[in-house]
């Protein structure tokens, strides 16, 4: 089966972001970026499903700047076969990728889209979902694992309290969750290959979609701080201060 | 101006998630129903009639509602939503699986995890793992918002609302519940327990886990957390990460035992009024968001700590 998998480029996770004094937003000039962690592991997954011999092509679609380019290159490095760059510099919320990705999907009729349950920027964990809805196609988000077994996918989903298995009849949306798999890097003869690959580009406008947003952001702003705490000597000293604070 | 909230529910209990999520919702103003939805529906509806400030309650029971799939919940909420200009549900797995597709089929933008109901459609919630906080306003007709608890106080439980029936949708659905396997445990739910204890990587194993971090959770009448280190390495279940992409608390007390503090653990836990580290590197970053921190070996200072309480 054909797989799409949608990848999002991101403030790197390893990076502390920083408002801005306006706030307008979050400061991104100079900031390192990367592919949204879970978008690495829904990769990964297709890529492992077609090594598995499961899966024949894999197409990568980024919405985003001309700088999504290199997320989508990264994917093909992974294993991806083509990517698609719909190029935009404005925000796109979930619900208008959602409406652009099912636009996406109903050109290239792939049986699967696996997605990353949330993007942490935004930490919606939203477009999955949105795009089951207006493909009208079962969801297994959070997955923890996924099993094709003839026209069913067979996903365990990480539910508060545990796991929940469901059977989604093909076509279908998964959101994939941490512990599905552990993303491999790409290797410097696959990242060389990878420069060789399809990237087709498009706008949202090729497809149609109004993208303009539902939500105005008035204000960006820092979380509260908490007050700088002590440290204590020893563990006698902890309860002392505990006792002392009513916590214990 | 009516608004709908939907239950959380367990093994035939109201959570007391859906008792937050109508606070949240009474500040949105208007009318609060509760939808009651699924499996037990009518066990838990009389519980529902009884938060305070609900004007009604829909009790929807059914076989295609037994495990609130997404496709089911869309199928019973969207065409209720004619009578509604809100729908408020917990930020938990629930509510996170069905919220967007509820909110995708009335062609709105789903407001995540809100923290805050500044007016009816100006709402804060954060991003980039809590490292900044946002205040949006909505311009759709209808919002769809999810609330994250711990940032509301519990709605009482003196309310007397009527209850109706709302059928349940027919299926086939695309997709169907094969099963479940639920982590057991007797202890205090993680998201709504007062206090917490969580361990991480430096427990090493799963063996010192249970035996250094649950004597003392056991000692306080805590719930337990993980770091995603000390999920990932099989320490504790995935069930019990706390932080950006698990669970989020702010019970009174966090105990953090050997947790360095990762920005994306912080998102889960930093709202909590009294945090304590235990960790002996000092220059871990959880260092800087504890009120107490002890620089010790965890396992000499963890059981000491439990003998002496």
């Amino acid at each position: 089966m054909k797989v799409l998998v949608p990848v999002k480029r991101v403030i790197d996770y390893n990076v502390k972001v920083r408002v801005k004094p306006d706030k307008s937003g979050v400061d991104l000039a100079n900031v390192k970026m990367s592919m949204n962690p879970f978008d690495e592991i829904s990769v990964e997954e297709a890529v492992r499903m077609k090594e598995a011999g499961t899966v024949t092509e894999i197409v990568v679609v980024s919405i985003g700047p001309q700088q999504a380019q290199e997320t989508l290159r990264t994917a093909l490095a992974m294993g991806a076969d083509r990517g698609i760059l719909i190029k935009t510099d404005a925000t796109v919320e979930p619900l208008a990728v959602a409406k652009l990705l099912a636009k996406v999907v109903a050109e290239e009729s792939p049986e699967l889209v696996l997605l990353g349950k949330q993007a942490i920027d935004d930490d919606s964990n939203q477009t999955g979902q949105m795009l089951a809805a207006l493909l009208d196609w079962p969801q297994g988000t959070f997955a923890y694992k996924l099993e094709k077994d003839g026209g069913k996918l067979t996903v365990t989903r990480e539910v508060d309290g545990g796991l929940q298995t469901v059977a989604l009849t093909l076509p279908a949306i998964v959101t994939v969750d941490l512990r599905l798999n552990e993303p491999r890097y790409a290797s410097l003869p696959n990242i060389m290959k990878a420069k060789k690959k399809e990237i087709a580009e498009k706008s949202p406008e090729d497809y149609g979609v109004d993208i303009s947003p539902r939500l105005t952001v008035i204000s960006v702003t820092e979380p509260p701080v908490r007050k700088g705490g002590e440290k204590v000597e020893d563990v006698a000293a902890l309860v002392a201060k505990l006792k002392t604070a009513g916590a214990v | 101006m009516a608004v709908l909230v939907i239950a959380e529910h367990h093994h035939g209990g109201l959570s007391d998630a859906t008792h937050k999520v109508v606070t949240a919702a009474s500040k949105f103003g208007g009318d609060v129903d509760i939808l009651v939805a699924g499996e037990n529906a009518g066990a838990v509806a009389p519980e529902a009639a009884k938060v305070s400030g609900v004007r009604k309650v829909l009790k929807a029971e059914g076989d295609s509602l037994r495990k609130q799939t997404a496709e089911a919940m869309e199928a019973l909420v969207v065409p209720l939503m004619a009578n509604y200009d809100a729908v408020f549900i917990a930020a938990t797995t629930t509510g996170k699986n069905i919220a967007p597709r509820i909110a995708a089929k009335l062609d709105v933008m789903q407001l995540s995890e809100i923290v805050e109901v500044i007016d009816q459609s100006t709402f804060v919630r954060p991003i980039y793992a809590g490292n900044a906080i946002m205040t949006v306003k909505s311009s759709d007709a209808k919002k769809v918002i999810t609330v994250r608890g711990t940032a509301f106080p519990a709605a009482g439980n003196d309310g007397s609302a009527s209850i109706e029936d709302a059928a349940a949708p027919s299926g086939p659905f695309k997709s169907e519940f094969v099963s479940e396997e639920m982590v057991k445990s007797d202890r205090p739910e993680l998201t709504g327990a007062k206090r917490v204890v969580s361990g991480g990587r430096a427990l090493g194993s799963a063996e010192k886990f249970q035996e250094v971090i649950i004597p003392l959770a056991d000692k306080l009448g805590a719930a337990v957390g993980a770091s995603r280190a000390a999920v990932d390495a099989g320490y504790a279940p995935n069930d019990y990460q706390v932080g950006q992409t698990g669970k989020i608390v702010a019970p009174e007390l966090y105990i953090a035992i050997g947790i360095s503090g990762a920005i994306q653990h912080l998102a889960g836990m930093k709202d909590s009024k009294i945090i304590v580290a235990i960790n002996k590197d000092e220059e871990a970053p959880i260092f800087q968001v504890a009120d107490y921190g002890l620089v010790a070996d965890l396992f000499n200072a963890v059981p000491e700590l439990t003998a002496a309480l």
